[in-house]
């Protein structure tokens, strides 16, 4: 028999005949493994993840005509088209106008309402979305001043392109509440706009709402500017930032969780092997007896700690995935894919964890002194 | 090992063991005081002794397990003395095979296994050969029982089948028959005397007075030191009972004989 294969028999017999023990420290590595694995996997999906759950933010791009003109549909579309379909969650154009209600000068905005809600998904309407040309929506504060109620009509007065006054009565769908300056508008589909102001052709904006971050959302931005000398894609600041900072956060708290956890597996391996040195001093000490040099000794416990920790990785990289997968599913309502690089990292990382873990059993293993051993004590 | 073995010109070619002037001192005990013993090759010697006489660091330091605070040990030629332990494990692996009161056996591993162990960090472990070596303890139909499955004189003979694989220089035996009966303690004493025959050189430590009379000569060790040197005029042509081994006298032990 080589050396090598008997090594190997001493080092599964002693694992095997130690089950309970060792199930423990397998247990232990098995859910330090599951748990980083897990978590890492989340980690490297989290920005897939919360970019578009972040989106319910609003709009994270801009675009405005460069020379303070209008946009006209055309430009809308060929803008639309740069925009990757994959990660577009909405693209919301906006004419502004003042209109008068009630001899209240008032900013009415002429919109695509699917678009619209797609970029802004936190708008709270009571009553509907404005479904047709003869329905308008008020933003609360609008509605305040008014004392409008969702149902009733209110008549919109306004001065044409032409410089002639117009007039026309709409139902109110709903009112919105943002809790921003959008409460200060009315609400009515583009169409209906372009109709009471008698022209086309003129959106003042275009919000995107795109699911990507930092680097690449800015390369959209300088895609679509050097596309035309007549828009201007500028990134909304306050919200791609704050989401890069939410994203930084969870990271940092998810590599936190990962450390205390690899932390709290080498304390228990260290625990569990610990406890088998001290159960084993006999056996140590009689192979130190018969002539083991404190290397073999060393080695042998050495390759059961590796062994543990290969086992204990495999668990870990499935256990992981089932874990990664549960978490994504139920807090973010999407699965994760498999991540194949996380494979050898669980394993290694377990490896190397157990190794570590072994170092202070293995130096008591080694001053284990054969002669009072032997003797029964 | 060779080439850290000295050679030390004044010990006799046939002495495999020498002590000279060896102490153990624990603070104010002395375990032993001032030995001097000198084992021949092939001879079978008994240390007999009451509890706390030093029988087992006498033990220790032959085999290499404990150094003594004074003195020299020299062992098959080379003086172990202020060997390194490091050393010292080396000289346990290849030069003195090592019998214990209570078996030891590594008891993840069967019977032939256990006997394997020795090999295995000798050199190279050889299943042939190791079943060989249970055959001469008449083991051989047990070789793949596991310490549990197996009496406790079979255990024991399992451990002299360790002890002899890697052909040891000196067997050291620390009562190898304490924890037996009758029967088991004869089957021992009869593989002792048939390796004793065949020119191993054996050591046992006991403070059963037939196991002591059965070998070669008894040393009686009391207080550190050896009071006593009998030469027993033992047949070892014929097989032995104890039975048959009246001991040694009680009297002859407290060296009033």
């Amino acid at each position: 028999m080589k050396r090598s294969s008997f090594y190997f028999k001493m080092v599964t017999g002693a694992l095997l005949r130690k089950r309970s023990r060792m199930l423990v420290a397998l247990l232990a590595i098995a859910v330090g493994a599951t748990i980083v694995s897990g978590l890492m996997t989340i980690y490297y999906d989290i920005p897939r993840q919360l970019t578009r759950e972040l989106r319910s933010y609003g709009a994270n791009m801009v675009v405005t005509p460069a020379d303070g003109t209008k946009l006209t549909y055309e430009e809308i579309e060929t803008i639309r088209a740069l925009l990757p379909a994959e990660n577009t969650v909405g693209t919301a154009p906006y004419r502004y106008e003042t209109v008068t209600l009630n001899s209240q000068p008032v900013t009415a905005a002429g919109t695509q309402m699917n678009e619209a809600a797609a970029t802004s998904p936190y708008w709270n309407i009571s009553g509907e979305w404005a479904a047709d040309d003869s329905s308008i929506m008020l933003g609360s504060k609008v509605a305040q001043l008014v004392n409008a109620k969702v149902g009733q009509n209110v008549e919109l007065e306004a001065d044409n392109g032409a410089g002639e006054g117009v007039k026309n009565t709409y139902t109110v769908s709903g009112i919105v509440e943002t809790g921003g300056s959008e409460e200060n508008f009315i609400f009515m589909t583009d169409t209906a706009l372009d109709s009471f102001m008698g022209d086309t052709d003129s959106f003042d904006t275009l919000e995107c709402s795109i699911s990507l971050q930092g680097d690449e959302l800015s390369g959209l931005a300088e895609r679509i500017n050097s596309s035309s000398d007549r828009v201007n894609a500028r990134l909304v600041k306050r919200v791609t930032e704050s989401e890069g900072t939410v994203l930084t956060k969870l990271q940092a708290l998810i590599l936190i969780v990962t450390i205390v956890i690899i932390v709290l597996t080498m304390i228990s391996v260290a625990t569990t092997m610990t406890a088998v040195v001290t159960e084993r001093r006999r056996e140590i000490g009689l192979k130190k007896a018969i002539g083991a040099s404190n290397r073999e000794i060393t080695t042998e416990f050495l390759g059961q700690g590796i062994f543990l920790g290969v086992c204990g990785g495999i668990l870990g990289v499935v256990l992981g995935f089932l874990f990664a997968q549960y978490v994504s599913n139920s807090v973010f309502f999407r699965s994760v894919s498999f991540i194949w690089g996380l494979v050898p990292v669980t394993i290694l990382s377990s490896v190397a964890v157990t190794a570590v873990a072994c170092l202070i059993p293995m130096r008591s293993a080694t001053n284990i002194d054969p002669a009072l051993v032997l003797k029964g004590e | 090992m060779a080439d850290k073995s000295k050679s030390v010109t004044a010990q006799d070619n046939e002495d495999i063991l020498v002590l000279e002037g060896v102490s153990k001192i624990y603070g104010e005990l002395k375990a032993l005081n001032n030995v001097d013993l000198k084992v021949k090759k092939g001879e079978w010697v008994a240390i007999m002794g009451p509890s706390g006489s030093g029988k087992s660091t006498m033990m220790n330091i032959i085999g290499g397990m404990d150094k003594a605070s004074e003195g020299r040990v020299i062992l098959d030629g080379m003086d172990i003395t202020k060997e390194s332990a490091k050393s010292l494990t080396n000289i346990r692996r290849d030069k003195i095979g090592l019998i214990f009161q209570q078996f030891h056996m590594v008891n993840y591993l069967t019977a032939v296994e256990n006997v394997m162990v020795a090999q295995y960090y000798h050199s190279m472990p050889d299943e042939e050969e190791a079943l060989q070596a249970l055959d001469r303890v008449g083991l051989k139909e047990r070789a793949k029982h596991y310490p549990s499955q197996l009496s406790g004189g079979e255990q024991q003979r399992v451990c002299i089948a360790r002890a002899l694989i890697n052909y040891p220089k000196i067997l050291l035996a620390d009562e190898p028959t304490g924890n037996l009966d009758e029967t088991n303690e004869n089957v021992v004493v009869e593989i002792f005397r048939q390796l004793h025959n065949e020119g191993s050189t054996i050591i046992v430590v006991t403070h059963d007075p037939e196991v002591a009379a059965v070998a070669e000569r008894t040393i009686v060790l009391e207080h550190g030191r050896i009071t006593k040197n009998i030469i027993n005029h033992n047949d070892y042509s014929k097989p032995i009972n104890l039975r048959d081994y009246e001991g040694l006298s009680d009297e002859m032990l407290l060296g009033k004989g």
